[in-house]
C-alpha cells in the first residue's frame, strides 16, 4: 500500500466558506478503504460540517484508535494534526491532548471494535469525564480489517457473512453515552448526509462530550441479507425523530420554521439547532424519556436516528478541573516553577 | 553483657497497623534529629488498612550511615501478635521494651536481654474514658518513656508536638500530657537510662527529612510538569497525591482560584498513560506515577511513545515482583521491563535517584530529557527512597535555569522555508523536529501513527525507509548517553584491580559497607550508575578492574544483564551481588558478601584461572 497525494488544482469557481477555503482545503489524501464503504461518506461528512462552520483546518486535533475507521483521519483534514494512537485508546490520547491545549477542537474516530470491545473502558471513562470533543463511531457490526469477525455491537441473531449467528447481546453505545453522562448524544447513518452533517456541525460547537453513533454499513463483510448493519435493512428499520438544522452563534441567526413542529435549542456558546420533529412524542432534553423511547424502538427492531439527547449547558473537564483559560502548553517556567525562594521554604520545613 | 551505646543502635517499634502508631513513632525519629543525631527510619508495612503487624525502625546514627542496618537493639513490642517472633529478633545483650499491666510468664522472654516493662494500657485506663485516646495516647506515652530511658531531651519533643499541632493548639497540651505520664512513670520506676543513650550532636547539618515520594512530585512541579494521570499503586500513589498538594499550593492563582496543572486519576494504567502521551505530543509535560504492575500495563502505548517519538515522564516506584508480589516491599526489579519495555525492537533512557534530593534532581531533568530526545524517560526509585522519610541535602534549583523544549519547529521556522520531515534527522543526533497540533494553518501537519513510516511522515511498509528510522532510533539512542546523568566513581584509597558496580536505594547501605569491606584489607573502587544508557565511564571502569561487583536488589542482576548486552561484557567478570528478600539491603549483607568473595578468589583472579 502506498501512501497517494491528491493533486492540488482545482476548479476556479469552487465555492468558497467566509475564510475563503474550498472543499479541498478539508480534504487528505485518497481513501484506501474498499469502494462504497460507509466510512468513506462519515468522511465527507466530516468535510462538509467543518467546511460549512469555515474551522480553520489546523485548529482540529483528529484522534483515532485501530480499524478501518481509525485509518479514516488520514482522509479528511489534510492540514490538521493526526494521531493514530493505539486499539481502543484513542479516548485517553484524546483526553490528554485536550488537557494540554483546550484551544483546539479535538475530532476522536473510532469504530465499534475500537471503542465497544477492546475500548469499552475508556469510551466509558472519556464520556463520563466530560471531555469537550465530538466523538465519532463509525459503526458497522464487524471487525472489517481483520476479515469479518463480529463486534460487540453486532445485533444478537444476525448472520455474519460466512453464516455464523451471533448469540451475544449487542451494546447500544448511544444507551451506554447518555447513562454514562454524556451532554450530546447523537445517531445517523452514513447514507444520510442532509442529517449527518447538521449533527457533526452541532456536536463541534458544543462544549462538552458529544458522542455521535453512525452506522456505517461494510460493504465487504457485513452488507448481506441476515445483517441487521447493512445498506437495505438500516433505511427500511431507520426511526428519525427529528431532522435538524444547524446555525452557528458566529452568524446573525435567522430561523424560519413552521410552529409547531420546530424546535429551537440554543446551546451555551449562542449556536442554534432547529430541529424539525419528525416524531412528536420525542424530547431531546428529558434522557429517561429519550433512554426509555430508544429502548423500545431497539425491542421492536427499529434503529432510533437524530440528535437524542443535549444539555444546552455542559460542564466539561477543564471546567471540572478548574483549569486557567490559557492552554496549560502555553506556560513557561515563571507561570511553573516555583523557583529556588520557595525551595529554600520548602527545605526549612522538613528540619 | 547488655548492649552500650550512644547515638548509634536501631530501635524498632512493632505495632498494630491502624493503631495511629505511625505518627508518635515519627515523632521519636524527628525528636533524635532535633537532638543533632541523624536518623534512618524505615516503614516494614503489610498490604492491609487495619490489624495486621506493622513495624518501623529507626536507626540512630551519629556517623550517617542511613542505609538499613539489620538487627534490633532495642524493641518496643506493643503487637501481642508477633511478641514472640519480635522478642527472639532482639540483638543478644538487647533490650525489650513492652507493656506489662498483664504479666507475661518468664518463658516469653529471653535471659540474654534486657526486660523493660511500663504499664502502658493500666495508665491509660486509669487517664482516659475515650477508648479512641487510651489508644492514640497510648502511642505518646511509649515515646515519653522511651525518653526517659534512652536519656533523651524532652524539650526538643515538647517543641515538635507544639509544631506539629500549631493549626490545632488545643491538642498540644493533653499531648504533652501523656509525654510526662510515661516519661514520669519510667524516670520514677525504672533504672533510666539505660546502656543505650541518644546525646546531643552536631550531625545533621542543614540537611531535610523527607520521604521520596514527596520529592519527586517536587521535582515534578519543578520540572514545569502540568498534566499528571495516574491510578492508585503502592508505593507511588503517594507521588501524586503529593503532585496535588504542591500544586494546589504553588500552582493555583490566588485571585482567580484557577489551576496551572491537570490532575486525572484515571481508570487504569492504559489509560494513564495514554492522557500523558496525549498531552505530551499536544506540547504540555505530562507524567504518570505507577509501580511494576502499572509498567506491564503500559507496555503497547510505551511502545507507540518509542516509535511515534512522544516524550513521557513516569515514574516507577518499584515493589517486590513479579505479579502482586510483595506490593509493599522494595525491590530494584523492573529495570529490564523498562528498559526493553513493550514488543518489537525497543529501548528506553531510565534514571536511577539514590535518594530523595537526586530523585526531586531527576525527576525535573527527567522533562528536559523528556523533551529532547521525544521519548519516554523513567525515574527508577524504590519503595525504600519513596514511601520512608530519608535525610539528605537540601533541595535546590538555579533560577537562571530554562527548560529545555527540545528541537520544536515553530509557526516563524515554517515560514522561513524550513523543510520540515517529522522523522528526518538533521543534526545527526537522531532527533528529528516536531511541530506541535495548531502551529501553522498550511504547514508543519503531520500524522502521527505506530505504523511505519518515511522521513517525511508518510506510511510505508517499504522495508529500506522502515529500516532507517530504526537505525536513527539508534543513533538517537546513542545521543542519550551524554544526556543523562554520568555515573559518580570513587576510588579506594589504595590501588585496587576489584570495583564494584551499584545504583539506587543501595546507596547509603554501599557508602557503609565500603568501609567494613576496606577494614578487612580489600580495597574497593566503586561506580555509581545513575542512568540508562550507560556512559562509557562504566566500560572504562569494568575494564580497569580484574572484578567488578554489581550489587541489586532483585534475584536475576537485571541491570548487570543490560551491561552485558548493552556494553559487550564478557558476564564472567561481573559477579553479581543480589539481595531480594524485600527488605531494604544492609552493609552487613553487601560487606559479608563481597568480603566472602573476596576471600575465596584471594588468589587466582578467575581470568587467569581460565586462561
Amino acid at each position: 500500500m502506498t501512501y497517494i497525494v491528491k493533486p492540488k488544482f482545482h476548479h476556479p469557481a469552487l465555492p468558497k466558506n467566509s475564510l475563503g477555503y474550498t472543499h479541498r482545503d478539508y480534504e487528505g489524501s485518497v481513501s484506501t478503504l474498499c469502494a462504497g464503504c460507509g466510512h468513506d461518506s462519515i468522511s465527507a461528512a466530516i468535510i462538509e460540517a467543518c467546511f460549512e462552520l469555515a474551522i480553520e483546518p489546523h485548529r482540529v486535533a483528529k484522534l483515532s484508535g485501530i480499524g478501518c475507521s481509525s485509518k479514516t483521519p488520514t482522509y479528511f483534514l489534510g492540514q490538521s494534526h493526526g494521531f493514530n494512537s493505539v486499539h481502543g485508546r484513542m479516548p485517553s490520547v484524546l483526553t490528554g491532548a485536550n488537557l494540554a491545549n483546550r484551544d483546539l477542537i479535538y475530532l476522536g474516530v473510532s469504530g465499534d471494535g475500537d471503542s465497544a470491545s477492546i475500548g469499552l473502558g475508556q469510551f466509558a471513562h472519556a464520556i463520563r469525564r466530560g471531555v469537550n470533543m465530538v466523538y465519532i463511531v463509525e459503526n458497522n457490526g464487524v471487525y472489517g480489517l481483520t476479515k469479518g469477525q463480529f463486534s460487540a455491537t453486532a445485533d444478537r441473531g444476525s448472520k455474519a457473512k460466512r453464516g455464523a449467528i451471533n448469540n451475544d447481546t449487542s451494546i447500544d453505545l448511544v444507551a451506554m453515552a447518555m447513562q454514562l453522562g454524556a451532554t450530546f448524544v447523537a445517531r445517523s447513518f452514513s447514507g444520510d448526509k442532509a442529517q449527518l452533517v447538521p449533527i457533526i456541525k452541532a456536536a463541534i460547537e458544543h462544549k462538552g462530550a458529544a458522542f455521535i453513533d453512525v452506522l456505517s454499513p461494510c460493504v465487504a463483510f457485513n452488507n448481506h441479507l441476515g445483517s441487521t448493519k447493512s445498506f437495505d435493512y438500516v433505511r427500511m428499520h431507520n426511526e428519525a425523530v427529528n431532522r435538524l438544522d444547524f446555525i452557528t452563534g458566529r452568524e446573525p441567526i435567522k430561523v424560519d420554521y413552521e410552529p409547531g413542529t420546530v424546535e429551537i435549542v440554543e446551546q451555551h456558546d449562542g449556536s442554534k439547532i432547529a430541529l424539525r420533529k419528525l416524531n412528536s412524542e420525542y424530547d431531546i432534553h428529558n434522557k429517561l424519556a429519550a433512554m426509555s423511547f430508544l429502548l423500545n424502538h431497539a425491542a421492536e427492531g427499529q434503529i432510533v436516528t437524530g440528535l437524542l439527547y443535549v444539555d444546552s449547558d455542559p460542564d466539561d473537564l477543564h471546567a471540572n478541573l478548574a483549569t486557567v483559560d490559557t492552554p496549560l502548553n502555553a506556560l513557561a517556567e515563571k507561570e511553573l516553577c516555583p523557583g529556588s525562594a520557595m525551595l529554600d521554604k520548602f527545605n526549612a520545613g522538613l528540619r | 553483657m547488655p548492649i552500650e551505646s550512644v547515638n548509634d543502635f536501631v530501635v524498632r517499634f512493632a505495632n498494630v497497623n491502624g493503631s495511629g502508631s505511625a505518627s508518635a513513632n515519627e515523632l521519636f525519629a524527628r525528636s533524635v534529629l532535633r537532638m543533632g543525631v541523624p536518623v534512618s527510619p524505615r516503614n516494614i508495612f503489610p498490604s492491609n488498612i487495619q490489624g495486621l503487624p506493622t513495624w518501623y525502625e529507626v536507626r540512630i546514627t551519629e556517623a550517617g550511615h542511613l542505609g538499613a542496618r539489620g538487627g534490633v537493639d532495642l524493641m518496643v513490642a506493643m503487637n501481642p501478635q508477633t511478641f514472640d517472633k519480635d522478642v527472639a529478633s532482639i540483638e543478644k545483650g538487647g533490650y525489650l521494651f513492652y507493656d506489662n499491666t498483664k504479666p507475661l510468664p518468664p518463658s516469653r522472654f529471653r535471659d540474654d536481654i534486657t526486660v523493660i516493662g511500663v504499664p502502658l494500657t493500666a495508665i491509660c485506663n486509669r487517664e482516659y474514658i475515650d477508648p479512641r485516646q487510651r489508644q492514640l495516647f497510648k502511642n505518646i506515652i511509649y515515646v515519653g518513656a522511651l525518653s526517659a530511658i534512652l536519656d533523651m531531651d524532652v524539650g526538643a519533643i515538647e517543641k515538635l508536638i507544639a509544631e506539629q499541632f500549631r493549626s490545632k493548639d488545643t491538642l498540644i497540651e493533653p499531648n504533652v500530657h501523656a509525654l510526662h505520664l510515661g516519661r514520669d512513670y519510667a524516670l520514677m520506676n525504672l533504672d533510666c537510662p539505660i546502656g543505650l543513650k541518644v546525646k546531643k550532636a552536631n550531625a545533621v547539618g542543614d540537611r531535610i527529612f523527607i520521604e521520596g515520594n514527596n520529592a519527586t512530585a517536587l521535582g515534578a512541579v519543578y520540572g514545569g510538569a502540568t498534566v499528571c494521570a495516574w491510578y492508585p499503586i503502592t508505593p507511588s500513589s503517594s507521588v501524586a497525591e503529593a503532585f496535588q498538594r504542591h500544586c494546589a499550593r504553588y500552582r493555583t492563582d490566588a485571585k482567580t482560584r484557577t489551576n496551572r496543572y491537570a490532575i486525572i486519576q484515571a481508570e487504569d494504567e492504559l489509560s494513564s498513560i495514554g492522557m500523558v502521551i496525549g498531552a505530551s505530543w499536544n506540547g504540555a509535560r505530562s507524567f504518570t506515577a505507577t509501580s511494576g504492575p502499572g509498567i506491564s500495563l503500559m507496555q503497547e502505548f510505551l511502545g507507540l511513545a518509542y516509535f511515534a517519538e512522544i516524550p513521557a515522564v513516569l515514574i516507577d516506584v518499584q515493589r517486590a515482583g513479579p505479579s502482586t508480589g510483595m506490593p509493599t516491599r522494595t525491590q530494584q526489579c523492573d529495570l529490564v521491563s523498562c528498559a526493553y519495555a513493550s514488543h518489537g525492537d525497543t529501548k528506553h533512557v531510565l534514571l536511577f535517584p539514590e535518594d530523595p534530593a537526586e530523585a526531586f534532581e531527576m525527576t525535573a531533568q527527567a522533562f528536559d530529557l523528556a523533551d529532547r530526545l521525544q521519548t519516554p524517560i523513567f525515574v527508577l526509585t524504590d519503595l525504600d527512597i519513596g514511601m520512608n522519610h530519608r535525610l539528605c541535602r537540601p533541595l535546590k534549583w538555579d533560577d537562571s535555569r530554562a527548560y529545555d523544549r527540545g528541537k520544536i519547529m515553530t509557526a516563524e521556522m515554517l515560514e522561513q522555508g524550513s523543510d520540515f520531515g517529522r522523522y528526518l534527522d538533521v543534526d545527526n543526533d537522531g532527533i528529528p523536529f516536531r511541530t506541535l497540533p495548531g502551529t501553522h494553518p498550511t504547514k508543519g501537519s503531520f500524522f502521527t501513527r505506530g505504523t511505519s513510516r518515511d522521513r517525511y511522515a508518510r506510511y510505508t511498509e517499504e522495508g529500506g525507509p522502515y529500516a532507517d528510522n530504526m537505525q536513527r532510533l539508534l543513533r538517537k539512542f546513542e545521543t542519550a548517553k551524554s544526556l543523562v546523568p554520568r555515573p559518580v566513581r570513587r576510588n579506594a584509597d589504595k590501588p585496587t584491580k576489584c570495583g564494584a558496580i551499584y545504583y539506587g536505594s543501595t546507596s547509603p547501605a554501599m557508602d557503609e559497607a565500603i568501609h567494613m569491606i576496606a577494614a578487612r584489607g580489600q580495597p574497593l573502587d566503586m561506580l555509581r550508575v545513575r542512568g540508562f544508557p550507560f556512559h562509557q565511564d562504566v566500560n572504562d571502569f569494568i575494564a580497569e578492574h580484574e572484578f567488578v561487583f554489581v550489587v541489586e536488589q532483585n534475584r536475576d542482576s537485571q541491570l548487570r544483564t543490560l551491561i552485558t548486552t548493552e556494553c559487550g561484557i564478557d558476564p564472567m567478570r561481573l559477579v553479581p551481588v543480589l539481595h531480594f528478600d524485600g527488605t531494604p539491603i544492609t552493609a552487613r549483607f553487601i560487606a559479608n558478601a563481597i568480603g566472602d568473595h573476596l576471600d575465596a578468589l584471594k588468589v587466582t583472579p578467575l581470568r587467569k584461572v581460565r586462561s
